[in-house]
């Protein structure tokens, strides 16, 4: 089982991307949960969304305290400290930010794998829009391979109708783009 | 076996409806609301459903509308939470005493206050004593499946009483998980379009809801109480028949691990999942340690339960909801009751747990399996622990 915690804000997608990942695994056969930390949405709150992929069925209802991988949808949650609370040291972290992969991991704290891109840069410029929950998900196929990439089709299809197109270009280039050290 | 959909828990249950083909949903549309009715009032208006989607100003007023619905012959669903399952409540009373199978999802969350939108037990625990049968749910499949057999139990003439599946708020109602979706084909073969045993019908007249004087209101409640008692079998027999039709089997007490166990803990809802799993590992390191998971909450199975217990030592019993002034929880308080009668039986330590949300996790599970044999050992007094609170 592969556990995943997501950091964002409310407003940013964080719960989206659990969705459509555990979307993607089930319909591959896999089991998964995808889950928010149940809150009352408030735009803008730091808020976490949690994701379990396994081969086997999932009988866990706790939330993820020890994630195999964070993915950090905003930048300015990096310094938070927050963010690698539980990662294990063998886990990665995947983080949007327009720093390098050297200077994140000295934000956070982090010395395991990270893997970095300019979330918001590929978000503005193919979606228009500075959300980068769809965008970061090429991030985090790139470092962990997860899923996929054409079980996510039918998910963003449903999700986003005419715009699924766009935000699988986005998720493309940040596959391309996303810069990993071990 | 049918291929699993990756689906939000809400939706699989607003779904279930569907495929039953329901003729009214009334529901108050607003907060405490869940995706239930959302999705259905959407499944309405583009048509996917022939139903009458009645949102209504207040839970009070849902209720209301389910029963005029009900006793007009329509096949009728409601699903409320919390604060509006308590707006429900004097009409909740009345729904049994027609003898109406109304089935309703109830999204367990907390009672305010302090104000609280999180899941536990009290909205329902205020309301044990309806005359309702209910179900509860363990993960998303469950309440897919609970749902249906909750139309099939409540309209079956041997029965017809309402039913409540209760489902914990965002624990389960916000997850999305693997859910194996029924065909059409396969609902309508298990489901039969619903035949009133009788209804308010202008060709021929009758009157429901009639004044109960002192001379009688004992022999209505009787044979209510009857009707719900007798509800059990019904409930076990489309049990086995949902098994038959879809393959999976439900049982009104599920075991784990009991039979050789000294400790067993016992939970109701979502718990019973990490439960399960601190079990399973608790056996890997030599502990002798099972679990009881209740999902028929009304009528309580007691025989079947007492059986389920029968070797245990020391019961490890899980409170969602506190029952203020009692020297225990809603659920051991009838665990205990029941044990008295027998005259013996096991120490029962009883944990108020996950309320408002807060996680209950698979440490915490060995903790009070510890806490508990630790009591059990000492002799100490059964009173029940509020777990987890800061000092």
């Amino acid at each position: 089982m592969i556990e995943v915690r997501f950091h964002g804000r409310g407003g940013q997608g964080a719960v989206t991307s659990c969705e459509l990942m555990a979307q993607a695994a089930i319909a591959e056969g896999r089991y998964a949960q995808a889950f928010p930390s149940f809150g009352p949405e408030r735009r803008g709150a730091p808020l976490q969304a949690y994701l379990r992929i396994s081969d086997d069925p999932i009988r866990l209802r706790e939330k993820i305290y020890h994630p195999n991988v964070v993915v950090v949808l905003d930048p300015a949650l990096l310094a938070s400290g927050a963010v690698k609370d539980g990662l294990k040291e063998d886990g990665v972290l995947v983080a949007n930010s327009s720093k390098t992969v050297a200077e994140v991991r000295g934000q956070c704290g982090y010395s395991g794998r990270t893997a970095v891109v300019d979330a918001a840069v590929i978000a503005q410029q193919e979606l228009g829009v500075p959300i980068t929950n769809t965008t970061m998900l090429g991030a985090l196929l790139k470092a962990v391979e997860l899923v996929e990439l054409d079980s996510l089709k039918a998910p963003l299809d449903a999700r986003f109708g005419r715009l699924a197109e766009k935000n699988l270009a986005a998720l493309q280039r940040a596959y391309a783009e996303t810069e990993i050290e071990e | 076996m049918a291929k699993r959909v990756g689906l939000e828990v809400s939706l699989a249950c607003s779904e279930a409806v569907k495929l039953a083909n329901v003729d009214v949903i009334a529901a108050y549309p607003i907060t405490p609301q869940t995706h239930i009715v959302e999705h259905l009032s959407e499944l309405v208006a583009d048509g996917h459903l022939d139903a009458e989607f009645v949102p209504v100003e207040s839970e009070h007023s849902a209720m209301s509308a389910c029963v005029g619905s009900s006793a007009a012959g329509a096949r009728t669903f409601t699903s409320s939470s919390a604060q509006g399952l308590a707006l429900m409540h004097e009409i909740l009373f009345i729904a049994p005493a027609l003898r109406l199978p109304i089935v309703m999802a109830v999204a367990n969350r907390s009672l305010s206050g302090p104000i609280s939108i999180w899941n536990d037990h009290s909205d329902i625990m205020a309301e044990r004593d309806i005359g309702w049968i209910q179900t509860f749910a363990e993960n998303g499949q469950e309440v897919m499946d609970l749902t249906l057999h909750a139309f099939k139990v409540a309209e079956d003439h041997r029965v017809t009483l309402p039913m409540i599946v209760n489902l914990d708020g965002f624990i389960l109602t916000h997850v999305i998980e693997p859910i194996e979706m029924p065909s059409q084909e396969e609902v309508d073969a298990y489901l039969p379009p619903f035949e009133p045993q009788q209804k308010l019908d202008i060709a021929n007249p009758i009157s429901m809801g009639l004044v109960g004087v002192p001379e009688v209101y004992t022999e209505a409640r009787k044979a209510m109480l009857d009707a719900l008692e007798k509800s059990y079998p019904v409930i076990k027999e489309h049990w086995d028949g949902f098994a038959q039709q879809f393959g999976r089997q439900y049982n009104p007490i599920e075991t784990h691990h009991v039979d050789d166990a000294d400790t067993v803990l016992v939970t109701m809802g979502s718990l019973g999942e990490t439960a399960m799993t601190a079990v399973d590992e608790m056996r890997a390191a030599g502990r002798k340690v099972g679990q009881v998971r209740i999902r028929l909450w009304r009528p309580f199975p007691s025989g079947d339960f007492l059986d389920a217990i029968s070797g245990a030592k020391t019961l490890v019993v899980m409170d969602r909801a506190l029952s203020p002034g009692a020297d225990s929880g809603p659920v051991a308080t009838e665990i205990k009751s029941l044990i008295y009668a027998t005259g013996g039986g096991p120490y029962v330590a009883d944990f108020v747990a996950g309320l408002s949300g807060r996680d209950v996790t698979r440490e915490d599970f060995k903790q009070m399996v510890d806490k508990a044999e630790a009591a059990a050992a000492a002799g100490d007094p059964m009173t029940f622990e509020m777990w987890g609170v800061k000092e």
